[in-house]
């Protein structure tokens, strides 16, 4: 047996989850169709369960590497800025579309699962998947949901909306090239922006714009839930 | 290291406000509104942080990478509960994106009529 210290070491998450990282973007450079997050953490997970190696050991280092998701959603305020220079004459049809936009989302998100008889841990994952995953594991993470949970069902909306997104807009009567970015970063974050930036540069420029604002009007909408869920928990 | 010495910043000052001032929106998010007021005021300088940021979101997946790790503890859940998952994500992703689409579509046309 090889000794457990060795995995308790933050170098061990740490390292295992930056060379899978960087080995799945190479595959990805080379088939597009591969998608970089499932081989990183499909390739983290068959290590762990391959060398029993238990979650907690690697989670010591892959605590660090998440740390940085704070930094990042700061960062965020980035694209804000740079497309809202390019799109502010149409400022009132983005932050009415968007902040309705969110509301919508979250508030059938958790509905949906309520009414499919859901656990109430499966509706408060569910509720912020919408937005960008940094955000929505905050999110979650306040709620008292899963940020594991909420982690998954957001990447698996953002490879949705990318997949069928773009069709169904333009079927249902969504045909200009702002009102698309803007529902596509609404609805799908990070990944549905990397899905139409390359349609064409004012789709992805709305859909980043779009996709940090809907982080910003989420939180503010899931206000209210917190104050409720407290006037409840006692 | 400017760049990234300004978002954590940021960072720690919305994290702060969180807990000391108990404002209920996660500190990275309030991080995210002040350096956006930072930005836009023009207190900020966009060069001091465009590569650091971009460096940082084109990144993102290795990030956020360990905490789906940490979801394989919850196949159980997501075995159990399928139905009300899949109907839940495609029911509020299909609301979301229509109604965001729709409202930006019926705005803008609404206001070329008038140009």
């Amino acid at each position: 047996m090889t000794s457990p210290d060795l995995f308790r070491n933050p170098l061990f998450g740490v390292s295992v989850t930056v060379i899978a990282y960087a080995l799945a973007s190479a595959v990805h450079r080379r088939f597009h169709w591969a998608h970089a997050l499932l081989l990183t953490c499909g390739g983290i997970i068959a290590l762990l369960l391959a060398g029993g190696i238990p979650y907690e050991s690697y989670k010591i280092g892959g605590d660090l590497i998440a740390f940085f998701l704070g930094p990042a959603t700061v960062a965020l305020a980035v694209p804000l800025y740079k497309q809202w220079k390019r799109i502010r004459s149409h400022a009132k049809a983005v932050l009415t579309s968007v902040a309705a936009g969110s509301i919508c989302g979250l508030a059938s998100a958790g509905l949906l699962v309520w009414f499919a008889g859901g656990t109430r841990l499966v509706i408060l994952s569910m509720m912020p998947k919408s937005v960008t995953t940094p955000i929505s594991i905050e999110l979650s993470r306040e709620l008292g949901g899963s940020p594991e949970l909420t982690a998954v069902l957001t990447v698996l909306a953002g490879l949705l909306g990318s997949v069928i997104g773009p069709a169904v807009l333009r079927r249902l009567g969504v045909r200009q090239d702002l009102a698309i970015g803007l529902a596509m970063g609404t609805s799908s974050h990070g990944i549905g922006t990397a899905r139409v930036v390359r349609e064409s540069e004012l789709q992805g420029g709305a859909s980043g714009l779009a996709m940090a604002l809907a982080g910003i009007f989420t939180s503010i909408w899931l206000m209210p839930v917190y104050w409720w869920l407290g006037a409840h928990a006692g | 290291m400017r760049g990234l010495a300004i978002l954590l910043f940021f960072n720690f000052v919305g994290v702060f406000l969180h807990q000391w001032a108990r404002i209920p929106l996660p500190g990275s998010v309030l991080g995210l509104i002040l350096f956006a007021a930072g930005l836009f005021s023009g207190i900020i300088k966009l060069e001091w942080v465009e590569s650091t940021s971009h460096l940082l979101l084109r990144h993102m997946l290795l990030f956020f990478a360990p905490v789906v790790v940490g979801a394989m503890a919850l196949s159980g859940v997501l075995r159990q509960q399928w139905l009300s998952i899949t109907l839940a994500l495609v029911g509020s992703l299909l609301i979301g994106m229509l109604i965001t689409g729709w409202t930006a579509s019926a705005l803008m046309r609404g206001r070329d009529d008038q140009s």
